[in-house]
């Protein structure tokens, strides 16, 4: 079949319009959710049973309980961010020294078959869905640490942020471990190569040259990964409880504002009730955080590029 | 002066002092424990997906070996549940969220890689999607729940949840779309101009028959991924407790997009979080099943990226 050249042009074009719009949907999608965050965010803060607006953010700010769903609403977001960085920083206590042997031993020491193999399934580790993560952390990891602490005289509740956090952060670990390699990928060989001419050993070369060279890549693998934690939803769904309160302990229940958004989500939930809208804001909060982390990171990122 | 010659002297009695054999070995052997500790590290992740995979296998077995469990609906009862609504409802849902996915990524993917350049909107498309990446998912359900739900009026339906889990896969179609037409040479290209072909006969007759399988790689890893995501779907408001079939789609299909819908992540997570113990046995055997269903994607993705690397070598 032959086409005209005017027919061909034509197609040129309309290929390439088409093409364009379904790149642009994706900004739609961007603000889409903005705008739905804002939209709802601000009727909430306008909602009279939260006091109206000024009074409402202050209090949101000031309060230190988050019971919107109950008779007596309290809207200080504080006890969600207690939980939600609690966990979070469980995690990277894991993913951080774990991230970094990993990534260094795969990146530095490991043949190229060894690496071939274990990639495969560190991928296949990032796949395996949240929610069996959260039965294993809550049937799994939870009993023992009460068998591994109970005998010492430390009580830990059948709901907790430790064993979740502990296996978020083993979830985060491919992820991060992954950047990390393709951080140390990016140091060129010959500072390698120098390292290894004056006499330095693997080890050295690795934590004194290549680490230090990768630093911010590192740093920004990190960050995601931190944000990860703190955007994590059925883990803590599952096994950290629904009891908003601010605590440093990590063996009591606690909530985040992941498992906050659950919780009312699984309930009836009337279009602009104050229990509609008080989700939105603690995902508005949720996304805030996250952006933030993900630009620094993204900046750490770009500016790691410089040999 | 003086002092020079006292720090040459000290210099050169620690040279002489200085074990060069026993440092070498201590050198050595601290590199060889950092390797041992960091095998066991990689080892100790790797064991990590062992013990989960045996920990649902033996939970769950009662129920896994069972028949029925696969064809019966959720019951009251935790020996007479079963997934057929779930496991329905995933391949429902699924082919919604591949649908979206496929139309919107794809796309995307090669106007940026083929058309957009340095241009300022592919830039602003480029920022945007890798932004949309690291939100975190539940936010695509709050998205879902405000847009799809009740502002479009779809419903707490198979076609909100497509949409959602579509635009949820897309980063990463996108990524991988524009990855694999980023392998295939200039020169592929300059050829099919230099006879005189369009842009879009490029694209079409070269540029996606080579990168195909490299793309098909990348939605099967988005798949996987959103296979097992629950935290958007429940924030739609999946109903659990689904006790009949969507309509058949060749029968009623806008009936079928907006009928409820139960899928394997949420039928597992309602079991888990119930207090009864029986109930947790049923979670452990659909936690196995789709911790077999990742798998398996997983080992088709790893297949056909070793296939791609061994039929082009550019």
């Amino acid at each position: 079949m032959t086409l005209s050249i005017g027919a061909k042009k034509a197609i040129d074009v309309a290929v390439f319009l088409f093409l364009m719009f379904m790149g642009a949907v994706s900004i739609f999608v961007t603000f889409a959710i903005v705008w739905v965050l804002v939209v709802d965010t601000v009727r909430f803060f306008t909602h009279p049973e939260g006091g109206g607006f000024p009074t409402s953010i202050i209090r949101f700010f000031t309060e230190t309980e988050w019971t919107p769903t109950f008779h007596n609403k309290q809207i200080g977001i504080w006890p969600l961010l207690n939980g939600t960085f609690l966990i979070a920083f469980i995690s990277m206590v894991v993913a951080v020294p774990l991230g970094i042997l990993v990534a260094v031993y795969l990146s530095e020491y490991a043949s190229w078959k060894v690496r071939e193999t274990v990639k495969p399934w560190l991928d296949f580790l990032e796949a395996v869905p949240t929610v069996v993560y959260g039965y294993f952390a809550l049937l799994f990891i939870t009993p023992i640490l009460q068998r591994l602490l109970e005998p010492l005289g430390v009580p830990v509740e059948g709901m907790n942020a430790l064993s979740p956090g502990i296996v978020i952060g083993v979830m985060i670990l491919p992820y991060t471990a992954s950047m990390i390699e393709d951080a140390f990928k990016g140091v060129p060989q010959y500072l390698r190569e120098a390292s290894y001419s004056l006499g330095a050993s693997k080890l050295r070369t690795a934590l004194l040259v290549v680490l230090p060279a990768a630093k911010s890549g590192v740093l920004s693998a990190y960050l995601l990964g931190f944000s990860r934690a703190i955007g994590e939803t059925m883990v803590v769904a599952v096994a950290a409880g629904m009891y908003p309160q601010i605590t440093a302990n990590p063996l009591e229940p606690i909530q985040t504002i992941t498992g906050y958004i659950v919780q009312v989500a699984l309930g009836d939930l009337p279009f602009n009730s104050f229990e509609y809208l008080s989700i939105f804001a603690a995902g508005s909060t949720l996304f805030i955080i996250t952006l933030i982390l993900n630009s620094i990171a993204v900046y750490l990122k770009s500016k790691a590029i410089g040999y | 002066m003086e002092q020079s010659v006292e720090l040459r002297k000290e210099v050169e009695t620690r040279l002489k002092e200085f074990d060069v054999q026993a440092y070498t070995i201590s050198v050595r052997r601290k590199d060889a424990i950092f390797e041992i500790v960091g095998i066991v590290a990689t080892i100790l992740v790797m064991l990590f997906l062992l013990v989960i995979s045996l920990d649902l296998l033996i939970d769950g077995w009662t129920r896994i070996k069972d028949g029925s469990f696969y064809t019966s609906y959720p019951s009251r009862f935790p020996e007479e549940a079963g997934i057929l609504s779930s496991w329905v409802g995933t391949i429902y849902v699924m082919a919604g969220a591949i649908f979206w996915a496929v139309i919107l990524g794809i796309p995307a993917g090669i106007y940026l890689e083929e058309y957009g350049g340095r241009g300022t909107i592919a830039r602003i498309i480029e920022a945007n999607i890798s932004n949309l990446a690291a939100v975190p998912s539940i936010v695509y359900g709050l998205l879902a729940l405000g847009v799809f739900v009740y502002r479009f009026k779809f419903g707490e339906s198979i076609l909100t949840a497509g949409l959602t889990l579509g635009l949820l896969m897309l980063p990463v179609v996108v990524v991988s779309t524009r990855e694999s037409i980023r392998r295939i040479p200039r020169s592929i290209r300059e050829a099919a101009y230099a006879l005189g072909a369009t842009r879009w006969e490029t694209l079409f007759h070269h540029i996606l028959p080579y990168s195909l399988s490299g793309i098909l790689t990348g939605l099967i890893i988005a798949i996987s991924r959103a296979i097992g995501e629950t935290a958007p779907l429940v924030t739609i408001g999946a109903l659990t407790f689904i006790a009949f079939l969507p309509p058949e789609p060749w029968e009623n299909f806008i009936g079928m997009l907006l009928s409820p819908f139960t899928v394997l992540p949420i039928q597992m997570y309602n079991w888990v979080s119930r207090p009864q113990e029986e109930f947790h046995t049923n979670a452990a055997a659909a936690g196995f099943i789709l911790l077999v269903i990742a798998l398996i994607m997983n080992s088709i993705a790893f297949y056909l990226r070793y296939k791609v690397r061994r039929k082009y070598q550019w």
